[in-house]
């Protein structure tokens, strides 16, 4: 069995406003592996981008511990990519350079690594282009580029593909998963389509609202490349459904206030 | 079916465009009905003797003049004189303006120390700080260039420290994800979103430079247009009024269009709305 990038033991956040305390997300334990690619998977307000945030670094007011490759996550680093939902591009630079980001395209080697990489996610001859003459998909194609020149160990995703429409998102995630294969990066990606969870996903965790706990782990058996036609996967997608609506029934029973 | 648009979408990238398009010599020509048709009417009007040729010369006379002060009365040296005096001062006031921006931008103790008292001076008239600048250091150059300093100072400060504030928190943590260090963060994010802002008060200052430049030539000086305005004034030579009160407009303008040119060429990347 292959190495544990990421480790989350007994994991509590608590937001705290001025009238309320509200438990964001309890007791989260989950075990990542060098390369391995998850899937969370949740209603709105379970507290998935924020399990998100801590492990990139950018929320560290939480308990419990949180580890990637055995030290504690007390703030963001270059080991820790993060794809937002938008593509965050910085307008006022051209694609080579918003890849390159703070790195200089003088240097030979960053200019080769950005567009070896420009290669990968498939925009070559837009090198030159800004932001503004992107579609959605290629913007946030631009940005996986991003993160992926700091080569990190771990590269976690807050619903990128959710502002895409569906053709353009399902060539995103067959363009996500060939690089996963060609760079071993560990990927955690959060969503909220069914589909791409048990689609991208080597296992699905399953997260529940108030508070925003984990409800289960399924493990997806079904080798790459997938096809969503399959049986196999029709089934698989079935039996994430049931316990997705059990999430669901649950969080209606406990949530009965609204 | 996406490689082709994303095939146009770099055609349109990488097109050239000659000097002068075709639509842009629309845009010269839609900008220029108004001032053009007024002088026609102008010059109709003073023909026909509807005009008091004292009050209101005709364009043609106001040419002429325009004509002879070029030839015989060193216009070119007035000109001289007070582009001198704006740019200087403009560099001045403007340059500070700037850098107490971007000091108040960055920093929110500074802002809370320096801005209302920045605000203040902001309100005082140029008519009633003009004598003060007189009494202290006379009718030299140090007064008028401290005048026009004073005007410029302002429209860049606000908008600078403006532009700071405005920038997108997204980006901000788009920047810590990638550990941007403090120099880059305000060299790749700060400052280049800041720009449009920057820009607005360049434009400002410039413009409010001109106007402090004939007060403080008509005030008291020996050189300048706007001594030329001031003089002929008091000799009711109104055509000379009328030509120097145009090369203000002119200079004005091409300035404007000075900083609007490289505006553009610095910020290609914005998207705008350019008016239906």
């Amino acid at each position: 069995m292959s190495e544990r990038a990421l480790v989350i033991e007994r994991l509590n956040k608590i937001f705290t406003t001025p009238n309320e305390r509200v438990v964001a997300l309890r007791e989260i334990d989950l075990q990542v592996k060098q390369g391995e690619f998850i899937t969370v998977i949740g209603p709105s307000g379970c507290g998935k981008s924020t399990l998100l945030k801590i492990v990139a670094g950018l929320d560290v007011e939480y308990d419990g511990k949180v580890e990637l490759n055995g030290q504690q996550i007390k703030g963001p680093s270059l080991e820790k990519g993060f794809i937002f939902q938008e593509p965050r591009l910085f307008p006022w630079l051209t694609v080579e350079k918003n890849i390159a980001g703070d790195q200089s395209l003088k240097d030979p080697k960053v200019r080769g690594k950005v567009h070896e990489l420009i290669r990968l996610v498939k925009l070559e001859g837009f090198e030159k282009a800004y932001p503004k003459e992107l579609s959605g998909g290629m913007a946030q194609r631009v940005s996986i580029a991003r993160a992926l020149l700091r080569k990190p160990d771990i590269l976690l995703l807050d619903e990128p593909f959710g502002a895409l429409d569906a053709f353009t998102r399902s060539h995103m995630q067959e363009v996500l998963l060939n690089i996963w294969e060609t760079n071993k990066t560990t990927m955690i990606f959060v969503t909220h389509d069914l589909d791409e969870a048990v689609f991208l996903g080597q296992r699905v965790v399953i997260m529940n609202p108030r508070p925003g706990h984990i409800k289960s782990v399924l493990p997806i058996e079904l080798s790459f490349p997938r096809k969503r036609s399959s049986l196999a996967f029709q089934e698989m997608r079935r039996t994430v459904l049931n316990e997705f609506e059990k999430v669901e029934e649950e969080s209606y029973t406990v949530g009965a206030g609204i | 079916m996406v490689s082709t648009i994303e095939k146009n979408i770099q055609v349109a990238t990488h097109k050239r465009q000659p000097l002068i398009s075709r639509v842009q010599l629309r845009k010269i020509m839609l900008g220029a009905i108004l001032p053009v048709g007024l002088l026609v009417i102008w010059e109709f009007a003073g023909r026909q003797s509807y005009l008091n040729p004292l009050l209101l010369p005709m364009p043609s006379e106001i040419y002429h003049e325009f004509i002879y002060l070029l030839q015989h009365g060193g216009l070119l040296g007035h000109l001289q004189v007070s582009t001198g005096r704006a740019l200087t001062g403009f560099l001045v006031g403007g340059g500070l303006g700037l850098l107490a921006g971007i000091l108040v931008g960055f920093s929110y103790k500074s802002e809370k120390m320096l801005d209302p008292s920045i605000q203040m001076l902001r309100m005082l008239p140029h008519l009633a700080i003009a004598p003060l600048f007189i009494l202290w250091f006379g009718f030299g150059e140090t007064s008028k260039l401290l005048l026009i300093a004073k005007g410029s100072f302002f429209p860049l400060y606000v908008n600078t420290f403006l532009g700071i504030r405005s920038m997108d928190r997204k980006l901000f943590e788009v920047a810590n994800v990638l550990q941007f260090n403090k120099w880059n963060l305000v060299t790749k994010l700060i400052i280049p979103s800041a720009l449009p802002n920057i820009f607005l008060g360049i434009r400002l200052s410039l413009g409010v430079a001109w106007l402090g430049l004939v007060v403080a030539e008509m005030m008291g000086s020996t050189t300048g247009i706007g001594f030329l305005i001031n003089d002929a004034r008091a000799m009711a030579m109104i055509s000379t009024v009328f030509v120097g009160i145009i090369i203000f407009a002119v200079l004005g303008k091409l300035s404007d269009s000075l900083v609007l040119f490289i505006e553009r060429k610095c910020l290609r990347w914005q998207q705008n709305f350019r008016g239906g």
